[in-house]
């Protein structure tokens, strides 16, 4: 789960992170309003999951209530990279001496956590990293010892920061390092990490990712899902608890597995269709999760055929058909479905859905025959 | 022969007396693996099926000689069940429970790693692992698997690994072991601790690898191969057509930074001298060919 800035910053402020005081308002009177209870200067900063709102004009600083408004009333609304600006996080402006960056994820090569600290904060660290990569100092932890503030420090000197706010960076990054473990972040990334003109040391910006998989750690977590940013195909997958990731073309796509539905779009492309989305279903394929799944692919304009690729395991091939046949009495399916079904007892699978076959319901015995049907059925109906 | 686990194999299964666990373990006795005992602190001296329960793995080490276990118990409780089952004293723990947090993956990686540095850890969210017709461990279907060889299997992913399996057994290709390593970020198994032993396994004359987009697992695999493996590889990579920073499905199944990219695997595994197909069946058909000219 991507958080917010504003979120990011209240659960940075949970582990005692210093950020700036602020609120997050959706219309312009709020935004004032909250301007107006914590003192100008203030910043007025577009809530979006994606990078270079600055220079997309979605951070401004404002003086007054007269230019909190116009900012306010400009930034509202605004497209970012594709992304609309909803909410706005107004903070109490903060005065830099120096900007820093800082992160932890995990290192899956090395399978421990990866703490990445640098004095050029500010600017893209991915840039950072190709021009000047002694430049970010990088730091391995075992998750079995955690962090210690001594292994913290040498990290902190061989950044080469201001030799006066080592104390401070030591603080924030221990902070930061138990953020990030003991609220199952999968990323932490404070970018800039400031230095103000009295020596402390402050997160100006925060990007988190918190790991779905903790919520039962965490039922506070909630309220971050409750505004992940979907598409309404995804918030519509979403809520019947599919894997659902929406993409642009017009062949639908159910399969069981994510592997074989990550496959599934692959085989589409490859011959030369164009897959409307990846929908995994899980290991069975009984009828309830396969008519959720034909309702989110029916409600999708775009869709023109849809390709239903199921490996029978555990699950048998009749039974799979079974599930096929009674979800598809259920819903009303406007565009064609071509199925594939292997594994397990496909040859009386295929005995069932060959019963039920008509022009809006088709079976194909292999992966790529299927894909060329769907495809060709896709181009037809275009 | 085959890798990790045979004939001789005796399973333990934390959360047998579940309903996910009783259902596979019950099914892997049916396929004929020695399945001799169940853990559950509040049920010791009870029964799943004449199979015995215990209190602890411990326990159930001590009794029958299990020497791996099988874990079927719900997420939240994963990092304490492996740390019973490397303390119990079995030398593998096969994790089949998926959705466990990232965070504790890495602390029981690692430590396993520091503490128990001979205990195999498989997954978490793995289908298990299956030496056909001697032993099946996890989730896969017994029935798409075809024993004796000549090809060991190993995938990342779930129903491609079944998607794989049936491939060869329909050519008529037996297959040594089947492992499914599972797509999460920490994998306890991965792909090179397969191939080293596919590489030694004298039955195992060529393997067929299954990888996805994410991490670098299969670059790191192409390495090996290309080091050390004098055996025939075939290998697929699912994902090509993934967009960045979107997850498929699997926790460890995104392409971030321009990173973890299906060409960039598909190259570097070509480059290391595998054979790699853009689907399945292609790779399906690749390995037919190797399995010919053995």
């Amino acid at each position: 789960m991507d958080l917010f800035e504003y979120q990011g910053k209240q659960f940075f402020a949970s582990y005692d992170i210093p950020v700036s005081p602020g609120e997050a308002v959706s219309a312009v009177d709020d935004a004032v309003a909250a301007a107006e209870r914590i003192g100008y200067p203030v910043v007025v900063k577009a809530q979006v999951q994606v990078g270079g709102r600055g220079k997309a004009g979605g951070i401004k600083l404002a003086d007054d209530a007269a230019s909190v408004r116009e900012h306010a009333t400009n930034i509202l609304g605004m497209d970012i990279k594709g992304h609309t600006v909803e909410i706005l996080w107004i903070e109490r402006a903060s005065d830099i001496a120096e900007e820093y960056y800082a992160s932890f994820t995990l290192d899956r090569a090395a399978k421990k956590h990866l703490g990445m600290l640098s004095a050029q904060g500010g600017v893209e660290i991915e840039a950072v990293a190709e021009t000047d990569p002694d430049a970010i100092a990088k730091i391995h932890v075992d998750p079995v010892d955690g962090l210690t503030p001594e292994a913290c420090r040498e990290w902190v000197l061989a950044a080469n920061l201001n030799p006066d706010v080592t104390d401070g960076a030591v603080d924030i990054l221990c902070k930061l390092y138990r953020a990030y473990t003991e609220g199952d972040a999968d990323l932490v990334e404070i970018n800039p990490l400031i230095v103000k003109p009295d020596g402390a040391v402050h997160a100006l910006d925060a990007k988190v990712t918190l790991d779905a998989n903790a919520l039962f750690r965490h039922p506070d977590y909630e309220q971050y899902d409750a505004t992940q940013v979907r598409d309404e195909r995804e918030e519509a997958a979403h809520e019947k608890g599919l894997q659902y990731v929406g993409l642009d073309g017009s062949v639908g796509i159910i399969a069981n597995g994510a592997g074989l539905a990550m496959s599934t779009v692959d085989v589409v492309s490859q011959v030369g269709g164009s897959p409307a989305n990846f929908l995994d279903i899980g290991g069975g394929a009984n009828a309830d999760v396969m008519a959720g799944a034909l309702e989110v692919i029916n409600n999708d304009d775009k869709v023109r055929s849809i390709f239903i690729n199921i490996f029978g395991g555990i699950t048998r091939g009749e039974e799979v058909a079974n599930g096929i046949v009674q979800a598809l009495g259920r819903v009303d399916i406007s565009s064609p479905i071509v199925i594939r079904l292997d594994g397990t007892n496909a040859d009386e699978g295929r005995a069932i859905l060959a019963e039920h076959a008509s022009e809006k319901l088709l079976s194909e015995p292999t992966m790529l025959d299927a894909a060329r049907r769907a495809v060709a059925l896709a181009a037809e109906g275009a | 022969m085959a890798i990790f686990v045979d004939e001789n194999t005796k399973v333990v299964y934390q959360g047998l007396t579940g309903s996910q666990g009783r259902f596979y373990g019950l099914r892997n006795r049916d396929y004929g693996t020695q399945v001799v005992a169940g853990t559950n602190p509040k049920k010791a001296g009870e029964d799943v099926d004449g199979i015995p329960i215990f209190a602890t793995v411990g326990d159930a080490v001590e009794a029958t000689g299990a020497d791996v276990s099988c874990i079927f118990i719900p997420a939240p409780g994963v990092k304490a069940a492996v740390m019973e089952a490397a303390e119990g004293g079995v030398k593998m723990i096969v994790v089949i429970t998926e959705g466990v947090p990232a965070q504790d993956e890495a602390r029981f990686y690692n430590d396993l790693k520091r503490n128990f540095p001979d205990v195999q850890l498989l997954g978490p969210n793995c289908p298990g692992i299956i030496s056909p017709g001697k032993c099946n461990i996890g989730i896969t279907a017994g029935e798409i698997a075809m024993g004796g060889g000549p090809v060991g299997i190993v995938s990342r992913s779930g129903t491609l690994t079944y998607q794989a399996l049936h491939e060869l057994t329909q050519k008529g290709i037996g297959q040594t072991t089947c492992v499914g390593i599972g797509g999460d970020p920490v994998p306890g198994t991965t792909f090179i601790d397969c191939l080293e032993r596919f590489e030694a396994d004298p039955d195992t004359k060529a393997v067929m690898m299954i990888g996805e987009i994410g991490g670098s697992a299969e670059e790191e695999a192409a390495e090996f191969i290309k080091s050390s493996m004098t055996k025939p590889v075939a290998a697929y990579i699912a994902g090509v057509t993934a967009p960045p920073g979107k997850k498929m499905g699997h926790a460890g199944a995104i392409v971030s930074g321009g990173k973890g990219t299906a060409a960039a695997k598909m190259d570097a595994l070509r480059d290391a001298g595998a054979q790699v197909g853009q689907n399945p069946t292609e790779a399906g058909e690749l390995m037919a060919d190797i399995v010919a000219n053995l």
